[in-house]
């Protein structure tokens, strides 16, 4: 059975979608992340999804649950690398994904899960 | 049938005198525009057109959708479009074909002279037909001329949407005109293309130039607005005249979380200190060393 790989980079886990999501994968992906929080304890996720061209309102709210679960497990998260079109086809959609945490890329990303982390430390 | 076998004859009969009164006729009129048309087209146009009516009407057939008139709707559809691009308006564009009813009147009246009821009979078909092929006319040239505004259509929406880098990691997005959902779509193409091109993190958009905000307007800048937060981007909407601020709060629109400014300046200066950058004026003394 297909799997997103999750790679872990110290405090943070790095999570880049590769190939089109089914709501099979995205069940998966859920799940296994939200697993590896818990037994990594990891303060943030980089969810990189630069190589998806095609959302729908699923994913789209796969995304922003992915987001919530790892609040609740005390991990922020940042969705980078969205494509315009997905960027347009999401706010079409009425998922503005309120709450998401975004970046450019995976550096500005990074750069910004670090400045939160030492915020949310201070 | 016999109606239009008269007419056949009289033009076939007649044809050099109906086309030079035509013309005159045509010269003459207050409508033609001696300016955008050379007298020497004027005649060949003529000439081809008078030719065409005649061997459309000479096989009989009064239908104007029928294939006999094929041609003759040929040459107007090449004259209207030609004339509509060249500035002409629509009566003069017509009176090209209307023109044409007094010379074949009275050719006409010549030669039924002393039948009066056939010759009532051969006017009214002439006028049914004369009218017929005015009315495609007018059609046809504004078929040309919406043709030219659709293409200006299209050429405005590409020139309307310039994305500028302003600094390393600013763009902004000068608004200028009245936003529909089809603009708001090629905006927000051309935005988020230029954030991945360049890396920015901060977009400003400038609606200074934007006449007025209602509640549709106020609703598209909020969608290209968190599009642009979908990307990573920050996005600053500023040149809100005094009006559009009143006009915003009447109509109940809430701007949510975006920040505003009132002119491009004050956004600018938002933008430098959030991307840690600062401008400030050279030194006097640094100033006269230079």
């Amino acid at each position: 059975m297909d799997r997103i790989p999750i790679l872990k980079m110290g405090q943070f886990l790095l999570v880049t979608i590769q190939v089109d999501m089914h709501d099979q994968l995205a069940i998966t992906l859920q799940d296994d992340l939200t697993n590896r929080i818990a037994k990594e304890r990891s303060r943030g996720v980089l969810l990189d999804i630069s190589a998806l061209d095609v959302v729908d309102s699923f994913i789209g709210r796969m995304i922003a649950n992915i987001s919530s679960m790892a609040r609740v497990l005390d991990a922020q998260t940042v969705v980078v690398g969205m494509q315009p079109a997905v960027a347009i086809t999401l706010v079409e959609l009425g998922l503005p994904l309120e709450g998401v945490h975004t970046a450019l890329n995976v550096e500005k990303g990074m750069v910004l899960l670090r400045r939160q982390l030492a915020a949310g430390a201070s | 049938m016999k109606a239009s076998n008269r007419l056949a004859g009289v033009i076939k009969s007649h044809e050099k005198d109906i086309l030079a009164d035509w013309i005159k006729e045509q010269l003459a009129s207050t409508t033609l525009r001696g300016d955008l048309l050379k007298e020497s087209e004027l005649r060949e146009q003529s000439r081809a057109f008078l030719a065409a009516v005649q061997a459309a009407v000479q096989k009989g057939s009064e239908d104007i959708a029928g294939p006999a008139w094929a041609d003759v709707k040929q040459l107007l559809a090449e004259l209207s479009r030609a004339r509509a691009l060249a500035g002409f308006s629509p009566s003069e564009t017509a009176t090209f074909v209307l023109s044409l009813k007094q010379p074949l009147f009275s050719r006409m009246t010549a030669e039924l002279k002393s039948n009066a009821a056939e010759l009532g009979e051969e006017l009214w078909s002439i006028t049914l037909l004369l009218d017929k092929l005015g009315l495609q006319t007018i059609e046809l040239y504004l078929k040309s001329r919406e043709s030219v505004i659709d293409r200006q259509q299209t050429e405005l929406l590409e020139l309307s949407t310039p994305v500028v880098e302003l600094w390393d990691d600013i763009v902004a997005l000068p608004l200028v005109g009245t936003l529909d959902s089809n603009r708001t779509q090629i905006v927000m193409e051309t935005l988020l293309q230029k954030i991945v091109q360049t890396g920015a993190s901060i977009a400003i958009i400038d609606i200074t130039g934007v006449p007025t905000v209602d509640t549709l307007v106020a609703q598209h800048l909020l969608k290209t607005v968190a599009a642009t937060r979908l990307m990573g981007a920050d996005c600053i909407i500023s040149g809100i005249r005094p009006q559009i601020a009143q006009t915003i709060v009447h109509l109940g629109v809430n701007l949510g979380e975006v920040t505003t400014k009132a002119s491009l300046a004050d956004a600018f200066q938002v933008a430098l200190k959030r991307t840690g950058a600062t401008i400030g004026k050279a030194k006097p003394e640094a100033a006269e060393s230079v």
